[in-house]
């Protein structure tokens, strides 16, 4: 299985939940059980680039697939800018979703980097938060997308000069 | 107190990048080796009898290591001392469904789950009990033996003179509102590990070490020890990362008791962590509440008297019951004056999980119903419902004729900051068809004044430590919950011992190492654990001074700590001011000094100075004193605790905050849809010591508010919870999530650290009434009963018009409700629940206000 660009060996039970091989083979807790049934997103991962949900996933069937947790897109052992964003403007409070939105939000800023607010809203529909009413996540998601406007443009100035 | 450098500056929580990038472990993230799993076996039923319970099967299975059942612990224990009702495992009787009565310790959690199965259970089913009017008639199968008619506690309070106020009154307001069921649905499901060590000398099972998701760990130790029979010198409770808590773990959850118990039988460590379905059973949530109001006005809104009954529907243990139905009535006062005041106040028992303590305790529903009415006298009235409010103000400082005393008071400023930003003067009345604005507002206290166990004992310590290193170590019981616990006391001490942030340690809620915090609740940790925090880094920046002073040839009030430095008042710290940012971090050593030998000694002829860095005047302080340690505590002043009647210690606070909010609303008159397009709430929290958590903490109450106002409802059907799971227990998505203004008040408390009060909690109440008042304003009808769901709006609307009545609600309409429905709602659910007893009376009565 290869998790965060490693490749692990490992025998699992053909029922094993792809949440539990991560959490309790791979130690790699930073993903969370907050339901049982894919209702709020804490497990969220990327399977292939793409946020899938960890908790209803049969370990066995993802043999092969490149799987990102929130433990593999930390900045060369920094923050990341998204990361960095969601802790400066109180993104993340009781930090339990947290993990499940930095999955979500990745994969939205790799596909759409200037998404519409309602565009924010829509993919972050699928993860649940009890504590920030998402207000705060928009401001950090609005943030990272300001300055990598900005540095995109240094970049291009750069390359005309 | 000068010009601050650290606090009121919005930074990120000390403990953000552990949450961002997942390395922060919450208790489900632990694992000790040998470590089982366990899993509780909960009653299908809502009242029964156990006659017999037979494990034998269940432990022949391989892979189980031990089952335990309410006779392995039988101690009673509950969170208040007159509520000592709750055993970790069913005793005789099962009360609620989902009620607890084995666990089995496994090497996994399938064998555990296959091991639940083989255990058989023999019941006897009660006649059970579900709805609060009616359990209060109860004379027969009792919940409890010692609670004649089911009634957990009744209060009657009388504030100067309520008849006397309603014959003065021109007008008089009078209705029933009611209010569903809520939970807190904390995204961190409840877990517990507990681990014995071998005690050397008796070779047997010796301390205990508790890691739990909890809000209290010291109110975990004590109810610990009381059933494990344990001096609570010989328990440890270790709070990791909480994913948030809302009041949901705020006393204690029955897992955490049970965790232990099967750790000790199975003489290995055990983690149990509850399913999703498994919290909505543990509960603990804002019970439904039935709320008769009656409120006189002069014509010109001043309030003359107000009475108030409430009925809690409390469920199957007391819990914070006796304090929720406390809280009911004692915060009518303190956000108004109200000269007159009779109160009601019924905590009952039912067949359903206990409730207890949720975000804004006690005070929603009923602020809910009181914010309602006043809209409603203005609108007769023909006043601004933003006058009426002004009207009624409090003049501070003062004491309420409820014995409250309220010192700080920014509502007055909070209500016109809402008025000024939504446009209300030209905008309310006069939006589109189906389009409105609505105004309510709150208040709550910052910690009680009065304490659960009622003692001299300070309700927070704090303690610090400074070693030759230049760090310096918080020691805090105070318990982080995601609020921002950590950053506040952080901060805090920073500020007073004029440090970088950076150079602060945060150690929290573990009872081994930290002194004794009452825990988070009642939203205390800033006020009180805060004031402890500052008391304690006053306390050891006093050495410092002293051996600085010494150093510099001054006296010590002449010496000032400020960002990582030690001036000499009125000596060079202009000019080098501006060489130090406040954000450079703490460099950590001075020149290889310190591990060398002492500043003192290395520097003696240098003679005098005026300036020192930080390290240099704590190594000198350390030469003086040894390593240098401060405590501080608090206890809220005896002014502050409250009238002498009975129930006089519920309400008393050191300091109220305030919230004014007005919501923007459409009403979809097809679907009854309701769309809150934006909330304005200002919020007086004394002052924002960090401005973007403040601003966090407001949009989470009033974001929590909008679910309970429009979609979020426990729906029951005989006892058994039907929504038990994220999806169907609906709390608002991103994409139903409005813009909420947060607009900051800082009124300044004169006993507030940095006058500083509540947050976290205040917010929320305003949300419920300010969006059903929204909803009169586009519609004109007037919903009594929240949540405000479609199908309840609908039937509003089609009342109004005296049109068909929607089945959905069971033709009942919710501007004039009269008892809970057994479901409907915003599920319309025509499912079996659990059989009740063939002699049930409740069945036959269970059609009353429409049910199936």
């Amino acid at each position: 299985m290869r998790v965060n660009g490693r490749t692990h060996e490992l025998a699992v039970q053909p029922n094993s939940l792809l949440l539990d091989v991560l959490r309790q083979e791979l130690d790699l807790t930073g993903s969370k059980r907050g339901c049982d049934d894919s209702s709020c997103g804490a497990c969220t991962v990327q399977v292939d680039g793409v946020p899938m949900l960890s908790c209803t996933m049969l370990a066995a069937s993802y043999q092969g697939c490149e799987i990102t947790t929130v433990e593999g897109i930390s900045d060369g052992g920094g923050l990341a800018a998204l990361q960095k964003a969601f802790g400066d403007f109180g993104g993340s409070q009781c930090g339990f979703c947290t993990p499940g939105f930095m999955m979500t939000v990745r994969w939205l800023l790799a596909n759409n980097p200037d998404p519409s607010e309602q565009e924010v809203r829509e993919a972050l529909s699928s993860n649940l938060c009890r504590c920030t009413g998402y207000s705060q996540m928009y401001q950090a998601i609005r943030a990272v997308i300001e300055a990598e406007r900005k540095s995109d443009k240094t970049e291009l100035a750069g390359a005309t000069c | 107190m000068g010009e601050l450098s650290v606090i009121g500056k919005s930074i990120a929580m000390v403990d953000a990048a552990g949450k961002t990038t997942g390395a922060g472990k919450y208790t489900d993230d632990l694992s000790l080796p040998g470590m089982l799993v366990g899993k509780i076996l909960h009653s299908p039923y809502p009242h029964a009898l156990i006659k017999s319970i037979d494990t034998t099967r269940a432990r022949a299975l391989d892979g189980v290591v031990a089952i335990v059942t309410g006779e392995d612990a039988p101690n009673q224990y509950g969170i208040l001392p007159v509520g000592h009702d709750e055993t970790a495992l069913a005793v005789g009787k099962v009360r609620y469904v989902g009620d607890n009565i084995a666990c089995v310790a496994a090497i996994s959690e399938d064998v555990a789950e296959q091991a639940l199965e083989l255990i058989e259970v023999g019941y006897e089913p009660l006649p059970a009990y579900f709805d609060p009017e009616e359990s209060m008639k109860a004379e027969s199968y009792l919940i409890h033996p010692n609670r004649p008619n089911n009634i957990e506690k009744d209060y009657h309070h009388v504030f100067g003179d309520p008849e006397k106020g309603f014959a003065e009154a021109d007008y008089v307001a009078e209705a029933r509102y009611i209010a569903n069921e809520v939970t807190h649905a904390a995204m961190e499901p409840h877990c517990t590990l507990a681990n014995f060590e071998i005690d050397p000398h008796t070779g047997k099972q010796g301390r205990l070490t508790v890691w739990s998701s909890t809000q209290v760990p010291y109110y975990l130790q004590h109810k610990l020890s009381l059933v494990l029979e344990l001096p609570m010198s010989q328990i440890r409770v270790i709070k990791p990362l909480v994913g948030g808590g809302f009041g949901g773990k705020s006393e204690i959850i029955p897992l955490e008791i049970v965790a232990a118990v099967a750790a000790r039988a199975a003489k290995a460590p055990v983690k149990i962590t509850y399913t999703r379905e498994e919290v909505f059973w543990a509960h603990r949530g804002r019970p439904r509440t039935i709320i008769d109001l009656k409120t006189g006005v002069k014509k010109d809104g001043r309030i003359t008297s107000v009475a108030c009954t409430v009925i809690q529907d409390g469920g199957a243990y007391c819990s914070y019951g006796v304090v929720t139905i406390l809280y009911s009535g004692a915060l009518l006062g303190a956000l108004y004056d109200i000269p007159n005041i009779r109160y009601d106040g019924y905590r009952v028992l039912t067949n359903k999980p206990a409730c207890g303590a949720m975000r804004g305790h006690g005070t929603v529903n009923v602020r809910f119903a009181f914010e309602s009415q006043m809209d409603e006298m203005a609108t007769t009235l023909g006043l601004d419902p933003a006058e009426i409010r002004r009207t009624n103000l409090l003049k501070p400082p003062t004491v309420t004729v409820n014995g409250l005393r309220v010192l700080s008071y920014g509502l007055p400023e909070c209500v016109d900051q809402v008025v000024t930003r939504s446009g209300w003067k030209d905008r309310r009345g006069k939006l589109a068809r189906g389009r409105g604005l609505g105004m309510a507002c709150s208040h709550y206290v910052s910690g009680a004044a009065n304490s659960i166990i009622r003692s001299e004992m300070p309700h927070s310590t704090v303690n610090i430590k400074i070693d030759r290193d230049g760090g310096v170590v918080v020691y805090t019981g105070a318990a982080e919950i995601g609020q921002g616990s950590d950053t506040m006391t952080a901060q805090i001490v920073a500020e007073v011992m004029g440090c970088s942030l950076s150079r602060v340690k945060v150690i929290a809620a573990d009872t081994d190492l930290t002194p004794i915090d009452l825990g988070s609740y009642s939203s205390r940790v800033t006020f009180m654990a805060g004031n402890a925090a500052l008391r304690a880094a006053e306390d050891v920046k006093k050495n410092i001074m002293s051996a600085a002073a010494r150093r510099m040839n001054c006296p010590p009030e002449d010496v000032i700590l400020r960002d990582d430095h030690v001036w000499m008042r009125d000596g060079s710290r202009q000019d080098l001011q501006a060489a130090h940012s406040d954000t450079e971090t703490a460099r950590g050593h001075v020149d290889g000094q310190i591990l060398r030998g002492s500043v003192l000694q290395t520097r003696k002829e240098e003679g005098a100075r005026d300036h020192l860095s930080f390290e240099e005047a704590v190594v000198l302080a350390i030469d003086f004193h040894g390593a240098l340690t401060g405590t501080g505590s608090y206890a809220p002043p005896v002014e502050a605790r409250g009238g002498k009647h009975k129930g006089a210690g519920v309400g008393p606070s050191p300091a109220y905050s305030y919230s004014a909010q007005v919501a923007e609303v459409s009403v979809d008159e097809d679907t009854g849809v309701v769309t809150v397009h934006k909330i304005w709430a200002a919020h007086d929290c004394g002052r924002a010591l960090n401005p973007v958590a403040v601003e966090g903490q407001v949009i989470g109450s009033v974001w929590m508010g909008l679910g309970q106002a429009l979609q979020e409802e426990m729906i029951w059907k005989d006892g058994l919870v039907m929504n038990p799971g994220l999806l169907e227990y609906r709390s608002p998505s991103s994409v139903e999530s409005p813009e909420i203004e947060c607009i900051i008040v800082e009124s300044i408390d004169p006993e507030g650290p940095f006058g500083a009060k509540e947050a976290g909690e205040g917010s929320l109440a305003a949300t419920i009434p300010a969006i059903s008042n929204a909803i009169y304003d586009a519609m004109g009808v007037r919903l009594r009963e929240a949540p405000f769901t479609p199908e309840r709006v609908l039937a509003a609307l089609r009342a109004k018009r005296d049109a068909k009545k929607i089945e959905m609600t069971g033709g009942v309409d919710p501007t004039q409700p009269k008892t809970f429905r057994e479901h409907g709602g915003s599920l319309w659910f025509r499912g079996k629940g659990p059989q009740r007893h063939p002699a049930d009376q409740a069945r036959l009565g269970a059609t009353v206000g429409g049910a199936d």
